[in-house]
């Protein structure tokens, strides 16, 4: 039966973890770049077993068809970031914004990140997961301060103070779910295994079960940037490195996001506990609202793009809380389509802001004169985080407001609404990036155009055609989430 | 015998949580500091009751953790800190004392109210347990919210800390409590050392930092 002579999930795990102990010995950007993406590249590999090949679950490590869809994705990303973060961080070293302690500091910490996200999507049990959560989030931490600058360490310290908050509600809640289960389960170790919680789940107490999901959803939302707990997210975008700007946008938010499916899956099996949608869809409606007039007041080009992933981020979210086969389908292509698209603008936005030698979105200006490649790519990106047809976001979108339609049309209204008004900010703004005069410096830029390019054109493929398997696996793991 | 052991781990809950009000309108830095390493005593002796209890020695791991590095090691470190930094007199709260204390009453009113009622299945001992660690947890955030200073702000984050210490010993049985502090304990340290470096180079490096901007060509 077993086709490979180990077991890929230990290899998820393992291998980001060797990697960062061994950057952390290795002098010299060159290498320490190369090693980075390689270890990256056979994490991707080896998530590819895990289709072919999956353990059962144990007490520690659980693989189904929803954590795969989170981990191949987050393999894949993490993987094209680190090619991206080669080219961009030589720059940076030639520039002098780091030195090289800080660059091999930064590529142990990049290993770190990928063994923490791993670790909290393959994790079974919840305290597992909500320490592997931490972990990721630390690194990210580290990080965004990492270039030392009064701005950096601000948003790292405001992202440090609101995360700790959220750790310390998702605790709270996990120990709650603990409690629940305790007078059903027995104590010890039974009560926070997730396939455990899930099969007894039925016979617990449904308000404290409540209370508990209360504390998970602020807990881990403010991990997901949902709107009144967004504050560190435009920050911690802004100031660290772009790379982490593509992987916290692309990857950590989906991490959180997970950790708030496995509890609502939870939920939805105790008849009597309330149901997390409404809660999940105002949280999701506010976000979307807030983020889209946000967006019109934003002068730094990353951070606009970090408030349009708040936005997308609530669209996700609204999608899982409506549920329903439907909308749970289209809130997994959103959330596929928004990693890939939104990584490739940062991509885009790194090399661009790194050449302009300014963040600021005024001082930008004729990109597609001055860098015809960066330019047009940009373009492309926006196109489609904007969502215009015939790109990937447009119909998840779509497949949202229609679903939503059906079933609440008020709701859909609000949703259709926050989503013209964001897509109005994002082309305003790239009128002004993109065409027009040229300002300031037009040095060729050497940009690694491959997972730029390459992310844009999954997503404009995944628009016009969606690969039969995907569509059956992604339809399963939408009834899967009820 | 089970009415002693209830009133002494009821006492030492509810004195956590008379502590933290302590804490609330301390308006000055070491003196907030010392509050805090006393609740970190009174959480101690709170752990370790109910490790004796629960017969649960892996507890007396987490009451040694309370007492050594939150009772004495990080306000000793603390003190130090803000006596090098010269801000130990200063201390700055964005609401007026009455607000706060009005606003800690009430979130204590809102946890009892809550879990008592979630929790009445439950034994008494784990329910009180658990609300009275939701009123220091929330205590300590109504610290990080009214206060500006960031010693002050990781003392609330401490406090919350010692909320969730505190359920999560109260869950009887519960699994990975001593990882769990221990963790916490790594956090605590590396905010610690965190603020003390970036104190650091906001007095003394200025002229480093003023480079990096050029080089980025402005600060935004």
């Amino acid at each position: 039966m077993t086709l490979v002579p180990f077991d890929p999930v230990l290899a998820v795990l393992a291998i980001p973890a060797a990697t960062a102990a061994l950057l952390v010995l290795v002098p010299g950007y060159r290498l320490s770049a190369g090693l980075n993406v390689a270890g990256s590249l056979l994490t991707f590999l080896v998530t590819l077993l895990l289709f072919i090949q999956r353990s059962p679950p144990n007490s520690y490590v659980l693989i189904d068809d929803l954590n795969i869809v989170f981990i191949a994705l987050n393999a894949f990303v993490g993987f094209t970031t680190s090619v991206f973060s080669a080219s961009y961080i030589g720059h940076e070293l030639e520039i002098g914004r780091l030195t090289p302690t800080y660059l091999r500091f930064y590529h142990a910490m990049y290993q770190v990140m990928m063994f923490g996200m791993n670790l909290a999507l393959v994790a079974n049990n919840i305290g597992l997961m909500w320490v592997a959560i931490e972990i990721a989030t630390l690194a990210t931490v580290l990080m965004v301060g990492i270039y030392r600058t009064h701005e950096a360490l601000e948003a790292a310290w405001k992202y440090f103070i609101l995360a700790s908050v959220g750790i310390a509600f998702a605790l709270f809640g996990t120990i709650l779910v603990y409690m629940a289960a305790r007078p059903v389960m027995g104590e010890g170790y039974q009560g926070m295994i997730w396939t455990m919680l899930v099969a007894h789940v039925a016979q617990f107490d449904p308000e404290l079960l409540n209370i508990a999901f209360i504390f998970l959803l602020l807990g881990y939302g403010t991990k997901v940037g949902l709107a009144p707990l967004h504050a560190w997210l435009p920050d911690a975008h802004a100031e660290g490195p772009t790379p982490i700007s593509a992987v916290l946008s692309g990857l950590l938010l989906n991490v959180a996001l997970y950790a708030i499916l496995r509890f609502k899956l939870l939920l939805a099996r105790n008849p009597h506990a309330l149901s997390p949608g409404p809660l999940m869809v105002t949280l999701g409606l506010v976000s979307v609202l807030f983020a889209a007039f946000m967006l019109y007041r934003r002068h730094d080009i990353k951070r606009l793009f970090a408030y349009s992933s708040i936005e997308h981020m609530g669209i996700i979210v609204f999608a899982f809380g409506m549920g329903g086969a439907l909308a749970n389908f289209a809130g997994l292509l959103q959330m596929t389509m928004h990693s890939l698209t939104k990584s490739a603008i940062f991509f885009a936005v790194g090399h661009i802001a790194q050449v302009k030698g300014t963040q600021r979105i005024s001082e930008i200006r004729g990109l597609t004169v001055s860098h015809p490649l960066l330019g047009w790519a940009l373009v492309l990106g926006v196109m489609a985080i904007a969502g215009l047809p015939p790109l990937g976001i447009f119909m998840s979108e779509f497949l949202v407001v229609s679903s939503t339609f059906a079933r609440a049309p008020v709701l859909a209204v609000l949703l259709v609404i926050a989503l013209l008004v964001a897509f109005g900010a994002l082309l305003m703004r790239l009128q002004g990036l993109a065409f027009g005069e040229p300002v300031g410096s037009v040095a060729p830029v050497r940009a690694s155009y491959v997972p730029l390019f390459g992310h844009l054109a999954i997503v404009l493929v995944a628009g016009i055609y969606l690969p039969p398997v995907l569509v059956v696996w992604f339809q399963h793991v939408a009834q899967m989430l009820g | 015998m089970i009415g002693f052991d209830f009133d002494v781990a009821h006492l030492l809950a509810g004195g956590l949580v008379l502590v933290s009000f302590l804490l609330l309108y301390q308006d000055r830095l070491s003196a907030l500091l010392n509050i805090f390493a006393l609740q970190a005593f009174v959480l101690s002796l709170a752990v370790a009751w109910q490790a004796y209890v629960q017969d649960a020695p892996h507890l007396y791991v987490t009451a040694a953790i309370a007492l050594l590095f939150k009772a004495i090691a990080i306000p000793v470190a603390l003190h130090r800190m803000i006596v090098r930094l010269g801000i130990h007199r200063e201390i700055e709260t964005v609401a007026g004392i009455g607000l706060t204390m009005l606003a800690g009453v009430g979130l204590v009113a809102l946890s009892l109210v809550v879990l008592l009622h979630a929790t009445a299945a439950e034994n008494a001992l784990a329910r009180e347990d658990i609300a009275f660690a939701l009123s220091v947890l929330l205590l300590g955030l109504l610290i990080m919210v009214t206060r500006r200073n960031a010693v002050s702000q990781v003392v609330g984050f401490m406090s919350m800390e010692n909320g969730l210490v505190l359920a999560a010993t109260g869950a009887k049985g519960m699994p990975l409590v001593v990882e769990f502090s221990v963790a916490f304990s790594i956090l605590i340290a590396f905010i610690v050392i965190g603020i003390f470096l970036f104190r650091i180079r906001e007095r003394f490096d200025t002229v480093d930092i003023e480079a990096l901007d050029r080089a980025r060509g402005g600060n935004r």
